[in-house]
């Protein structure tokens, strides 16, 4: 991230939303919404004093999950890039009661200013990638296992950010009271390969839950338990990974846990967490008490990538990631020429496919600008000018917004034309046809295929 | 007993590969459908459906992407809207609307693609031929 940062063709607009896209391949014109973060990007060298000195504390920390807190001047986290925090408008208490300008008095390059107001950014670009990525398995839609409602019941980034020596417990692995947890159950495949939530595999979990596993014996050297319904060790590595584990103790269950509850039987299960499974190899259902449960929360699509594809251009397949054109010859590209994807928004996938994808996704990129030519599809729609009567349901028809209506009439962009003809079923004086399927072309087949043939 | 004669406006990313799914996965179904491939089942205008009728065939399968699916972004929602008005209009000028049949058949879909054909074929054969109609 850092060398992304330093690289001289490369600009970062963090905090900033794209709002309309327009124009086609080569010459798409980008309105960027750059929204104010009350602190001058080029003043501040990201010395740190404000945050120590801001008197707003305890704000929980979106980054370490609600486990540590920040203040209402903050870096998401210490080696966000660009370097330069921001004033959370909600519980910095200048914005909410009118005094205060802490940051602003103690500021040695003075770059905090409280009248900075969104901008509005024009640009012009050749290509878009579109990485926005995933969100988490919301644990509270699955209450069987707890989440929320139990003591001790993590997801898997809390977990991360319990265990990471950076976070804000400092690598301790603690319990709620403060113990250190004897035994640790670790649930695969929450909220994905299951019909009620997600039917596709989020092909991460099952890796990061060994590494969780390793870490705990490692760390702490709690029991632990993992509850799977297939391993997928899929990656380079992978397999070997797992077989380590098996000799590092590590208890793997064939089966996925069930439920989670604190309603103790037997005298055993006093105060702990019981999950609860079927062991599908010895063929018996299990209960098994344990201090801690880690849920291996699956991957999703973003929740606003409804609106991210509306905005782009962009299909998306039926679990609700971002399509691709196609899924081994085109797997960078979408339907819409110059718009690509890479990461986690087109399907789950771990860091070293993502890398993959974005390397391919930039040389894709850069070849199409090197080119600095680009062959169209020979289907697309045409308007008989004469014809048309500007009516305008074929602006309203086009999924990509391809048609506009110059001088009362109708007229298509060829470039940004995909050739579907969903205005050529829409156009009531027949004034559009589409290449290479036009009327007489389908009537002809469609005559072709209803004659009568007498069989000599 | 007729052989009635069906004509299938398939879209290019998902019924028609789930159509040649049905024929890769070896399934049987009746003969008595014809597909035409256009490349989204929003091209598929009134006019042309009517034509197809007009032309004397029995039945019109038009088949087109699930929802949310569309390679097209939104195509299948025109066909969607269109579709249900045009059984009113076939009803009110006299004409069974069942002859019109409209699915959603995802490219791996290929046995459903052979049960809508094969219930498809089967209703039209309960229903007279196009050609006495239109006489």
């Amino acid at each position: 991230m850092v060398s992304v940062g330093q690289h001289e063709n490369i600009e970062i607009l963090s905090f900033s939303e794209v709002e309309e896209v327009s124009g086609y391949v080569g010459n798409f014109e980008v309105k960027v919404r750059k929204k104010a973060r009350y602190v001058k990007e080029e003043l501040c060298n990201g010395c740190g004093l404000c945050q120590e000195k801001c008197p707003a504390r305890n704000i929980p920390s979106e980054f370490d999950c609600g486990i540590g807190s920040r203040k209402a001047i903050y870096m998401p986290f210490p080696q966000a890039i660009p370097r330069i925090p921001v004033i959370d408008k909600v519980n910095c208490i200048y914005f909410q009661k009118g005094r205060c300008r802490a940051c602003e008095k103690l500021c040695p390059r003075e770059a905090v200013d409280f009248e900075q107001e969104d901008r509005i950014l024009d640009l012009e670009v050749g290509t878009i990638i579109v990485a926005t990525g995933f969100d988490l398995f919301d644990c509270t839609r699955a209450p069987q296992y707890g989440y929320g409602r139990l003591d001790n019941v993590l997801t898997s980034l809390e977990f991360e950010r319990m265990i990471n020596s950076q976070g804000p417990t400092g690598g301790k692995v603690l319990l709620k009271d403060g113990r250190v947890p004897q035994s640790v159950a670790i649930l695969h495949c929450i909220g994905s390969r299951d019909e009620n939530y997600n039917e596709y595999c989020s092909r991460v979990c099952c890796m990061y839950s060994l590494k969780f596993a390793h870490l705990v014996r490692d760390s702490i050297g709690a029991q632990v338990y993992e509850l799977y319904i297939d391993m997928r060790t899929f990656g380079k590595g992978y397999e070997e990974f797992y077989k380590r584990l098996m000799k590092e103790d590590v208890i793997f269950i064939r089966g996925k846990g069930a439920e989670v509850t604190d309603v103790a039987e037997r005298p055993r299960e006093e105060g702990k967490l019981i999950v609860k499974c079927e062991d599908t190899l010895l063929g018996e259902l299990r209960r098994i008490p344990v201090d801690m449960v880690i849920l291996s929360n699956g991957l999703e699509p973003r929740r606003d990538a409804t609106q991210t594809a509306r905005l782009f251009g962009l299909s998306r397949s039926r679990d609700g990631f971002f399509l691709e054109k196609h899924p081994k010859l085109a797997p960078v590209e979408t339907a819409s020429d110059g718009i690509l994807i890479a990461g986690a928004c087109q399907g789950p996938k771990d860091i070293p496919d993502t890398v993959a994808q974005a390397g391919a996704a930039a040389a894709v990129a850069l070849s199409m600008m090197d080119m600095g030519k680009w062959t169209l599809e020979p289907s697309i729609a045409q308007v008989d000018v004469e014809r048309c009567s500007g009516c305008g349901e074929c602006l309203l028809a086009c999924p990509y917004k391809a048609i506009e209506l110059v001088e009362g009439r109708a007229q298509v962009s060829e470039t940004l034309c995909k050739g579907c003809g969903t205005c050529v079923g829409h156009c009531l004086p027949k004034a559009i046809t589409l290449l290479h399927f036009t009327d007489e072309q389908l009537v002809a087949e469609m005559q072709g295929a209803l004659l009568e043939l007498e069989v000599v | 007993m007729y052989e009635p004669k069906i004509i299938g406006y398939l879209c290019t990313y998902c019924s028609y590969p789930g159509a040649d799914l049905a024929g890769t996965s070896r399934l049987k179904y009746p003969p008595n459908v014809n597909i035409i491939r256009v490349l989204c089942s929003g091209r598929v205008s009134p006019e042309l459906i009517l034509r197809t009728f007009r032309e004397g065939a029995d039945g019109v399968l038009v088949a087109g992407c699930h929802f949310g699916d569309c390679h097209f972004i939104n195509g299948n929602h025109r066909t969607a809207k269109r579709i249900p008005i045009l059984k009113k209009i076939l009803e009110y000028a006299g004409m069974e609307p069942q002859r019109l049949r409209l699915e959603w058949i995802s490219a791996s879909e290929g046995e459903r693609f052979a049960e809508v054909v094969e219930e498809f074929t089967e209703t039209i054969r309960g229903l007279p031929p196009m050609k006495e109609v239109l006489r």
